[in-house]
């Protein structure tokens, strides 16, 4: 026997594979997606043809090309990417071998496991639907091919598997919330678990963000306490970068990491942040956060950039104040002042000679940063999402030359201008503004709204921000950036109540947006603190008092599915009135040993009943005269029926 | 012979008090302890069966569950995903992990469902002849209004026997168990198991029943070979020529001892080999199956003998009389008389 399921059950395997399989063809190598659809089809057009099966040698083969494939593709066979390509693949070959009925279970099993590693991946609100469907279409599947013999039908097996999912959602519901949560990662987790690196990067190279400007990716999500800062105070410190190489900034080495010394000034600002995992080691906080209020496994380094021990691979919620008046660092030392001013040797000439002139004029300070915005203010420059391709004296093509660009133009070059007359300047790249959700009261602040600026250094009074984007576009700081621009126009429709198409998208984005929101923070954030939070409103405070009222929601459930499964397979209960009566009669009669026989009508037992009892003949007689009436003639008297009534009752000797 | 001693030897094999056990067993339950517990629970409930003429109601009290290899598969596949969503703290492996978990104890209850309140009846038994294979059909009746799917019947300790049918609902379905019949006489079922897996393989839950049939084994006939005796009283086979109603009534293979006038001298060049014209006389034509022909064999032989000269008279369509020691069955001809000379046979104590 070649397969051990009929062939509508083989057909019906592959489908449901496929609609497994699916999401991971867009995660998986070319060569493999290539590889698991082809033996797919070969394996429906084997059941269909009748061809052979490969034979061992071949199947060895495969399995090593496999591996091999693995291996040369993410150069690993463990890892959550590796493994998952490696499990996708043996599952595939494991079609080439399906003889007994261990190789059916073996291939169900292994689909609902893959059904897991999606959620590696991706754990956004659709995946419940997702995760619903693939369960009822597996069970299905796997109650068809406990069946020898002929196919069910596919209604048969999905309404069994949609009724199996469905008494089994209230208990998934159950022990979600009450099933203990351990913290943190049991074994540690492989380098690439998690989402992929997003966002910011540890470098900054002339177009680095404006390719950011097109992602209408989430970067974090902002609840502010009281009163939101406005726009022009709402910047999201990142990396800090002072090393400069002619075309791309990096972070140079400071030397001892420790935090500035700053002073907080003004009215303390509170918020929580939901960050999205970046892969990065960064937290973002509003310009600049207190030390006292940094979350756990965080610090802050020499650039006043809040770094976390572990990157982040998945979403984090941290509370956080801040204060957007300070005075940080002061005092710089020799050698930092060296580290700020520091330029390459030779590029950007002309940079540095329009630099050297306003020094020769005596500008400093103030004044020097005042004369460097002006000249953007009063040149022709441009704010522009496409800014021109720069070549290795990026500086200088862009000030004199193109003098078209995004924000990490203006902020570089503005911070070489700086460094060139002799003023500590670095580069800061982040966050500006964010989106207002009217919904949920809270601001999202997206990929798109990535931005550099500078900082200038000022002997006494520290750090100061300098965004020189805020001169050549400041509707970019005060309204955000083009995305927030159109957002806000649709907003004042939508709230003027116009039904244009854009007000209509933006109520609907707003709405699907804290949806997203509520389901990241309740239900995909639902870890040890939240558990313990929520379940404390019910009085369940530790561990075994959950495991307690586990156990009893548990058997609560499982006995009503019980009970309700006992009653389906017991006999319809009986309606009619007589019949019931006429059954309750013969249960009397079943004391004296009398049974009615299979093929046995009521009349002719009756006469049996009496003659082996004749003392229950009048009673007898009764019962059957009004029995017979009821049930046969169609009378329907409720006198009638009492008549049956009173005379089964009188059935006794 | 009692039917229970193979069973009574099978449980006094393994008793529940011994003090000293063998090393063998000692071994078996290390490392089979599942396998022993079950056999331990097997053997107790068998022990307990009655055998009841049906219909066997299958109630919620005799049906067992246990999860099968693949339901201890399936838990640790859990395990194994309850521990990769504690490592990652993915609440949607979570949530999958403990919706799977729940399928699994709704499982149990399906699978219960499945098979309880089914009834039991015995169908039709035909007799068969010892070497041959016994069917006993079962009938399972349902009376619930949903079907019941994948039940199987199968002996005990013999996995591979099983026969499996679906039974609708409010109907009845009909299985057929088979047997080796080995020896004459009658072969009673036994117990045997009726089991489902159904919905998802996880759980096994089945019930013991015995029901009160048994087949009719009639002696193996034994090879063609010795004719059946001359019958006593007048007018013969080979007589011919004999005054009286005679109707020809075929051809058969000359034998030795017939007379060479009653060879059909026709037939020759065709067949090749003498035949002899039968004729049948309905009056005096009787054939006597005796006991005491047979004085060489000893009692089982003679009573293949007698069963092969049964049928090959019943085939002959003659008439023919059964004598045994203390039986005597007038000569006949018929199904029915063919089912009592042969049940007399299969029957017989020496």
């Amino acid at each position: 026997m070649i397969d051990y399921l009929p062939q509508a059950t083989l057909l019906r395997l592959l489908a449901v594979l496929a609609l497994v399989l699916v999401p991971h063809f867009l995660r998986l190598p070319v060569w493999e997606t290539a590889a698991v659809l082809s033996v797919g089809v070969w394996r429906a057009l084997a059941a269909l043809r009748q061809w052979r099966m490969p034979p061992t040698a071949l199947k060895v083969a495969l399995t090593f090309g496999a591996f091999a494939g693995v291996y040369a593709s993410y150069g690993n066979i463990a890892g959550q990417n590796a493994g998952v390509a490696l499990l996708t693949i043996m599952l595939a070959l494991k079609l080439t071998e399906m003889k007994a009925r261990r190789d059916v279970m073996v291939v169900v099993f292994l689909m609902y496991f893959i059904l897991v590693t999606h959620f590696l991946f991706s754990q956004e609100i659709w995946t419940i639907a997702y995760l619903l469907i693939s369960a009822v279409a597996i069970t299905a599947l796997l109650a068809e091919s406990n069946h020898p013999g002929i196919a069910l039908s596919p209604k048969i097996t999905l309404r069994l598997g949609a009724i199996m999912i469905a008494q089994a959602l209230p208990l998934m519901l159950l022990i979600f919330v009450l099933f203990p949560r351990i913290p943190g990662p049991l074994w540690g987790l492989p380098a690439d678990a998690g989402a992929a690196r997003s966002g910011l990067s540890d470098s900054m190279s002339p177009g680095d963000i404006a390719s950011l400007s097109q992602s209408d990716e989430v970067a974090l999500r902002v609840t502010f306490d009281g009163e939101p800062p406005p726009p022009r105070a709402r910047y999201w410190r990142g990396p800090v970068f002072d090393f400069f190489d002619g075309r791309t900034w990096r972070e140079g080495f400071r030397g001892r990491d420790e935090p500035p010394p700053t002073e907080l000034l003004g009215e303390p600002i509170r918020y929580q942040v939901t960050l999205e995992p970046n892969r990065t080691p960064w937290l973002f906080a509003l310009d600049l956060p207190a030390l006292a209020s940094l979350p756990e496994n965080s610090r802050i380094n020499v650039a006043y950039q809040i770094i976390v021990r572990k990157p982040v691979i998945e979403r984090m919620q941290y509370s956080m104040t801040s204060h957007t008046r300070y005075r940080m660092q002061p005092e710089l030392t020799e050698w930092l002042r060296n580290a700020y001013l520091r330029l390459p040797k030779n590029g950007n000439d002309k940079t540095r000679a329009l630099a050297q002139q306003w020094r020769a004029e005596g500008l400093a300070g103030e004044a020097l940063v005042q004369r460097a915005l002006q000249n953007f203010r009063n040149e022709p420059f441009f704010y522009t999402l496409e800014p021109p391709m720069l070549g290795r004296d990026s500086v200088d093509e862009f000030l004199f030359e193109t003098r078209r660009g995004f924000c990490e133009h203006y902020a570089s070059s503005f911070t070489v201008l700086m460094r060139a007359a002799g003023l500590p300047a670095r580069v800061v790249t982040g966050y500006q503004g964010g989106e207002r959700n009217e919904f949920g009261d809270y601001f999202v602040v997206r990929q798109s709204d990535a931005h550099a600026w500078s900082e200038i250094w000022i002997e006494g009074r520290g750090w100061i921000r300098v965004d020189p984007t805020a001169a050549v576009a400041p509707e970019r700081i005060e309204r955000g950036s083009a995305r927030t621009l159109g957002a806000l126009d649709a907003a004042a429709d939508a709230m003027s109540r116009s039904w244009n198409w854009s007000s209509i998208k933006y109520r609907l984005e707003a709405r699907w947006d804290f949806v997203n929101a509520v389901w990241n923070d309740w239900v995909l954030g639902f870890g040890p603190e939240k558990q313990q939070e929520f379940l404390a409103r019910f009085g369940i405070r530790e561990w075994r008092d959950m495991i307690l009222a586990l156990t009893v929601g548990i058997v609560a459930m499982l006995s009503l599915v019980g009970l309700w499964a006992l009653r389906r397979s017991s006999p319809p209960p009986v309606r009619d009135r007589a019949l019931k009566l006429w059954l309750r009669a013969q249960r009397r009669v079943r004391r004296y040993g009398l049974e009615p026989r299979p093929a046995e009508g009521p009349r002719d037992f009756a006469e049996r009943v009496i003659a082996a009892q004749p003392a229950l003949a009048a009673p007898m007689r009764r019962v059957l005269h009004a029995y017979l009436k009821l049930r046969y003639l169609g009378a329907s008297a409720p006198e009638l029926e009492r008549q049956l009534g009173r005379a089964v009752r009188a059935l006794r000797i | 012979m009692n039917e229970r001693e193979p069973l009574k030897a099978a449980a006094a094999k393994h008793p529940a008090s011994s003090l000293s056990r063998p090393p063998t067993q000692f071994f078996k339950i290390i490392l089979h302890p599942l396998a022993t517990a079950q056999a331990r629970i097997d053997a107790w409930v068998m022990a307990r069966v009655k055998r009841q003429p049906g219909p066997i109601a299958v109630s919620r009290h005799r049906v067992y569950i246990v999860p099968t290899r693949y339901g201890y598969g399936f838990a640790v596949m859990l395990l194994v995903m309850l521990l990769g969503a504690m490592n990652y703290s993915n609440s949607m492996a979570f949530a999958l992990t403990f919706l799977l978990a729940g399928l699994g104890l709704v499982c149990m209850h399906h699978t219960h469902a499945n098979l309880v309140n089914v009834q039991l009846r015995s169908g039709r038994v035909r007799p068969v002849f010892a070497g041959e294979i016994a069917h006993f059909e079962v009938l399972i009746d349902n009376p619930a209004a949903k079907p019941r799917w994948s039940l199987g019947l199968s002996w005990p300790k013999q996995p591979l026997s099983e026969i499996s049918g679906d039974v609708p609902a409010l109907s009845y379905a009909s299985l057929t168990i088979t047997q080796p019949a080995k020896r004459r006489g009658w072969l009673p079922a036994g117990v045997f198991s009726v089991a489902t897996e159904f919905p998802l393989g996880l759980f096994h839950a089945w019930t013991w029943a015995e029901l009160d049939i048994a087949c009719l084994v009639y002696p193996r006939p034994a090879a063609a070979g010795i004719a059946p005796p001359a019958s006593s009283g007048s007018g013969g086979l080979a007589s011919g020529g004999k005054a009286g109603q005679e109707e020809f009534a075929g051809l058969r293979n000359y034998q030795r001892g017939d007379s060479a006038r009653s060879i059909n001298w026709k037939s020759l060049p065709k067949q090749r080999q003498p035949m002899v014209k039968q004729f049948t006389e309905t009056l005096e034509q009787e054939l006597w199956l005796d006991w005491s022909a047979l004085p060489q064999l000893d009692a089982e032989a003679r009573l293949s003998q007698l069963t092969r000269w049964v049928l090959d008279a019943e085939a002959d369509g003659r008439n023919y009389g059964l004598r045994l020691p203390g039986l005597r069955l007038a000569p006949a001809h018929g199904e029915n008389h063919q089912y009592e000379c042969l049940k007399a046979l299969a029957l017989f104590e020496a």
